[in-house]
């Protein structure tokens, strides 16, 4: 048993399974902290809406560039992405919509407008397709110098890690900072934003950066792990949180738990799972992945300590 | 008109008198949309009174709080918070809106809650400590909600979020207290519990105006009345302003002549 185990976690678990896996945990981390917020906000769909419209950015840069390179297309994506923001602000106020819809409308037709895109250019030469778009391609993230665990102490060989991990981490650590930096005036405004302001708070130049981050946090995601996941990051994990615990500080543990533990049994299951029922294929990682942190959720409602909550909510 | 002199004149208050007051609003503007909430509105409340803003529902009061405050945007006006703008005079100032306008479902325990009136005291990229705890808790005890400390807000009956409203305004510790409806669905004891912390703020020397919708109360607790419907109506202390022909004026066909008799007004 205990030399099954470390035959599996041995050589080759370092070099096709440990950096997927930890960009995959990296990347669910980034998004369910912005989650938490924009979950307590009512704005849970604008990470929806911006892991959305990154396609059509990707698509726009690859257009203009010629190239895949990481920074034209994360340029482009974090321009769609605040595109699609003022124009979710013009439609609110233009059409007079509830935001919900206007989310709705902005982001299914940039996301089509994206789709189309690819359709009539020529992007068979290179590896941008909407398959790519929703699923990413964690599997393919390997670590080819990767000779065992003691590569990790190897400087020839971290430098041949995938540029996704590092850029992630970064992404990570930023987005972290942010939250640990503005926790006050997060936590108020999101709780109270009529007294925020009152109190000298800039309640809309951080609502925009709340959403810078969560743009950054799709866009750097996007490319590793594809928008099923970002999508269910800045959901599921923070909404799972919130069924364990009635404090922010705690809710925001535990949704870095349940990423956590969505990324790496996600990934397990799917490159695994389906060999323990005999099938020689894997799943996708990135579906399975957002499988568990909606499976998480299941249980966290049915079994969540706070699920029964006796809010008594404005009855004024 | 002594009221001529009140005027401004090329965006300067010229009442001298009035200068340092607590407030002091010339000509308020505020509108959703194409419809003014509050239109032109003049107050001037002086200081160590405590006064009712009293109107019809969507008569622009809550509005009229938060154009002063800024918390909307102002379309024209001016307001003067003793003196200053009310980005100088921020932390004289306690706001506490409406117990509707948040969602008590936060994940927040009560002294989560009373903690985000000491924001002032923290400073930037800090966070609560031991001390800014005592303080909230002596807050909590002033609105008898010492032994709530840890409960999730969302446990809470109107009266207490109310009253862990009013212990976050005191955790302010300012000079003068804007309320918003706080004694909307609140129960008696709540009311009695209010009333006399805002007599204590009073005693104190503090200002106080609270948005107010139970008229028949209005005598027992405030010294002054701003009566609002969008215009302002009157404004004064309540002996010679919260008059029978003024409330008419205010509420038109609304308000039943039968009430206002129950008033028994001067």
């Amino acid at each position: 048993m205990i030399d099954d185990l470390i035959t599996a976690l041995g050589a080759e678990f370092v070099q096709l399974s440990l950096t997927p896996i930890v960009i995959g945990t990296l990347a669910a981390i980034a998004c369910a902290l912005p989650g938490n917020f924009l979950l307590l906000r009512r704005q849970a769909l604008i990470g929806d809406a911006i892991s959305h419209v990154v396609l059509p950015g990707i698509v726009a840069a690859f257009l203009v560039t010629g190239t895949i390179t990481a920074v034209p297309m994360m340029i482009g994506a974090g321009a769609a992405a605040i595109v699609a923001v003022i124009m979710i602000e013009i439609v609110k106020r233009l059409g007079r919509v509830e935001p919900g819809a206007a989310m709705g409308l902005v982001f299914t037709t940039l996301f089509a407008a994206g789709v189309l895109f690819l359709e009539i250019t020529d992007t068979s030469s290179v590896h941008i397709d909407v398959q790519h778009a929703l699923l990413g391609n964690l599997e393919s993230l390997i670590w080819f110098d990767a000779e065992g665990w003691g590569s990790l102490l190897d400087p020839t060989a971290l430098t041949t890690l995938p540029p996704q991990l590092p850029r992630l981490a970064i992404v990570l650590v930023g987005i972290a900072l942010f939250i640990f930096l503005f926790w006050k005036e997060l936590k108020i405004s999101t709780f109270d934003a009529a007294f925020a302001g009152a109190i000298g708070i800039r309640t809309r130049a951080l609502g925009f950066a709340l959403v810078v981050a969560t743009a950054v946090a799709a866009v750097a995601a996007f490319d590793a792990v594809g928008s099923i996941i970002v999508i269910a990051m800045f959901v599921c994990p923070p909404a799972s949180a919130r069924l364990m615990t009635n404090q922010l500080a705690r809710q925001v543990g535990w949704s870095v738990v349940f990423a956590t533990i969505s990324a790496v049994l996600g990934y397990v299951f799917a490159g695994y799972g389906p060999g323990w029922f005999g099938s020689p294929y894997a799943v996708s990682a990135a579906g399975m992945i957002a499988t568990v942190s909606g499976v998480i959720l299941i249980l966290t409602c049915l079994f969540g300590p706070q699920r029964k909550r006796t809010g008594q909510h404005a009855e004024a | 008109m002594s009221s001529a002199k009140l005027v401004a004149e090329s965006g300067k208050i010229l009442d001298v008198a009035a200068k340092d007051a607590p407030l002091t609003v010339r000509g308020l503007t505020v509108s959703y949309g194409n419809k003014p909430a509050v239109f032109s509105v003049d107050a001037s409340i002086p200081a160590g009174s405590m006064t009712a803003i009293i109107g019809p529902n969507g008569a622009g009061k809550s509005t009229f709080l938060k154009g002063t405050l800024g918390v909307v945007p102002r379309l024209s006006g001016e307001v003067r918070i003793f003196g200053k703008l009310f980005e100088d005079a921020r932390d004289r100032v306690a706001y506490v809106p409406q117990r509707a306008s948040v969602d008590w479902d936060f994940p927040a325990r009560v002294i989560d809650v009373v903690l985000m009136g000491l924001y002032g005291s923290v400073g930037l990229f800090r966070l609560w400590r031991a001390r800014h705890r005592e303080q909230a808790m002596d807050c909590l005890k002033r609105v008898g909600m010492a032994d709530f400390a840890d409960r999730q807000i969302g446990q809470l009956s109107g009266g207490q979020q109310q009253r862990v409203f009013l212990a976050r305004a005191l955790a302010q510790n300012a000079e003068f207290y804007l309320l918003d409806e706080p004694f909307a669905g609140v129960d008696a004891a709540t009311e009695r519990a209010i009333v006399s912390v805002l007599k204590e703020l009073k005693a104190e020397g503090r200002t106080v105006v609270c948005v107010h919708h139970d008229l028949s109360t209005v005598a027992e607790y405030f010294d002054r009345v701003l009566l609002i419907n969008v215009r302002r109506i009157a404004e004064g202390p309540v002996d010679t302003t919260f008059t029978a022909e003024n409330l008419q004026e205010t509420y038109g066909g609304r308000l039943a002549a039968t009430h206002i008799d129950e008033l028994h007004l001067a």
